[in-house]
């Protein structure tokens, strides 16, 4: 028997105002991306939530790990000058 | 689609009561050709201007006068490169794509901020682009946030938050110049100097003589005119040149009680124009280099593709 667990599962992005960024919201099964467009607007729309709809294949996205963080990310940490707070300026030109 | 059957000065009419509404336009939108036009050209000029803004402070890199501000400029370019990135992305959802915007600027199609033609020719210019440029460039990218585009006025919500530390970092490194020994007073002004006009130049043209501003102005392109957005510059830097002990090179600025803002001198229009069509100080060298640089990066290209194909080659052995 076909269960819907068979059908891709897709994560859904919702912008909701125009100007916004698509946020995830969430994911469903679907058989295809017209009825995951469907079955995302009757889940996670229905109280006006958005205005517009992504929907993508879970397995089409590839995700860093939160364990590999250290490494990942490492020749951030020692990089203090890439942020505005790391100069130092008198306070009569400090608004810059 | 309820939109189906709008003609097109109806669908035009949608379009424009969105803008008048401060709602954004976003890629699927239907839009006027020409605001799709006018975007490109300005979204890509922006983006060419990120690019061909790293040579001027990439002449410097290697010959920055500590390890510490050799980072911090490394840090600052590498931004440069990144605003680039932002913004073509940007105008790739327009329909336009990165060769065809590359080609474009090599050809001498597309224009680049008039500035990064002329030469950085001492270490005190590093501190003065930071502090005078990259300060011009936040004060129009500020209100550009507003454009109504939606993934360009996103784009500069992220470049806007990286721009603070370039502006600060130029203007640390003028304040070093500035209390320091007479020769590096006097290399800090000579910096100011020769960049403080090409700095005022970098708004364009005054609202009267500019081409695109009023219809820009119209679909909230643009949200300030030049003039305005010079004004807010000079009214801005005068006290921080002050505050340097440096002189700003205009015999007629001066602080007018009445208006509120500083009165200045006339710009240098003949010099605008002879930079901005192509016979600047570096003009020529810019768009060598910009070549000559994607031409040398051909082979990494090239192995992306070959490594891909390698282990598309590999996942097939092993299935
Ligand atoms: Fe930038
Ligand atoms: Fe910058």
């Amino acid at each position: 028997m076909t269960t819907t667990s068979d059908f891709p599962l897709f994560e859904i992005f919702i912008r909701s105002n125009r100007g916004l960024d698509h946020k995830h919201v969430g994911s469903l099964h679907a058989k295809d991306y017209e009825q995951a467009l469907e079955y995302a607007r009757d889940c996670y729309t229905r109280r006006s939530e958005g205005v517009s709809i992504w929907v993508v294949k879970s397995s089409d996205i590839v995700a860093s790990q939160e364990e590999d963080a250290v490494s990942f990310y490492d020749p951030m940490d020692d990089k203090p000058y890439r942020h505005a707070s790391y100069y130092k300026l008198p306070e009569a030109v400090n608004n810059m | 689609m309820a939109d189906y059957r709008m003609n097109e000065a109806e669908l035009e009419k949608v379009f424009q009561d969105r803008i008048d509404d401060e709602q954004k336009i976003e890629p699927k939108d239907w839009m006027p050709d020409t605001y799709r036009k006018n975007l490109i050209r300005q979204m890509s000029q922006h983006a060419h201007s990120e690019v061909i803004g790293m040579q001027p402070e990439g002449n410097w890199i290697t010959r920055a006068p500590s390890l510490r501000r050799k980072m911090i400029l490394l840090a600052k370019v590498q931004d440069e490169a990144g605003h680039g990135l932002y913004i073509y992305s940007a105008a790739e959802t327009l329909g336009i794509s990165r060769e065809e915007m590359v080609q474009a600027l090599h050809d001498g199609k597309a224009k680049y901020a008039s500035i990064f033609n002329y030469p950085s020719l001492t270490w005190a210019d590093v501190g003065a682009i930071g502090w005078l440029v990259d300060g011009a460039a936040i004060v129009n990218q500020i209100t550009l946030q507003r454009t109504s585009y939606g993934p360009y006025a996103r784009a500069m919500v992220r470049v806007c938050k990286e721009e603070s530390f370039h502006q600060r970092q130029g203007y640390e490194s003028l304040l070093v110049l500035a209390s320091g020994s007479k020769e590096q007073q006097q290399m800090a002004q000579d910096a100011l100097n020769r960049w403080w006009w090409p700095s005022l130049m970098m708004f364009g043209p005054h609202d009267a003589e500019s081409a695109h501003s009023a219809q820009s102005m119209k679909w909230k392109i643009k949200r300030k005119s030049n003039d305005e957005l010079r004004q807010a510059f000079v009214d801005q830097t005068v006290p921080q040149a002050q505050y340097l002990g440096l002189t700003i090179p205009d015999p007629k600025l001066k602080w007018n009680e009445e208006r509120g803002h500083y009165d200045f001198g006339e710009i240098d229009w003949d010099e605008f124009y002879r930079v901005i069509n192509g016979n600047g100080l570096c003009n020529r060298q810019r768009i060598v280099h910009h070549r000559r640089a994607h031409d040398n990066g051909a082979w990494v290209r090239e192995a992306v593709e070959a490594y891909d194909e390698k282990q598309k080659a590999r996942k097939q052995q092993a299935a």
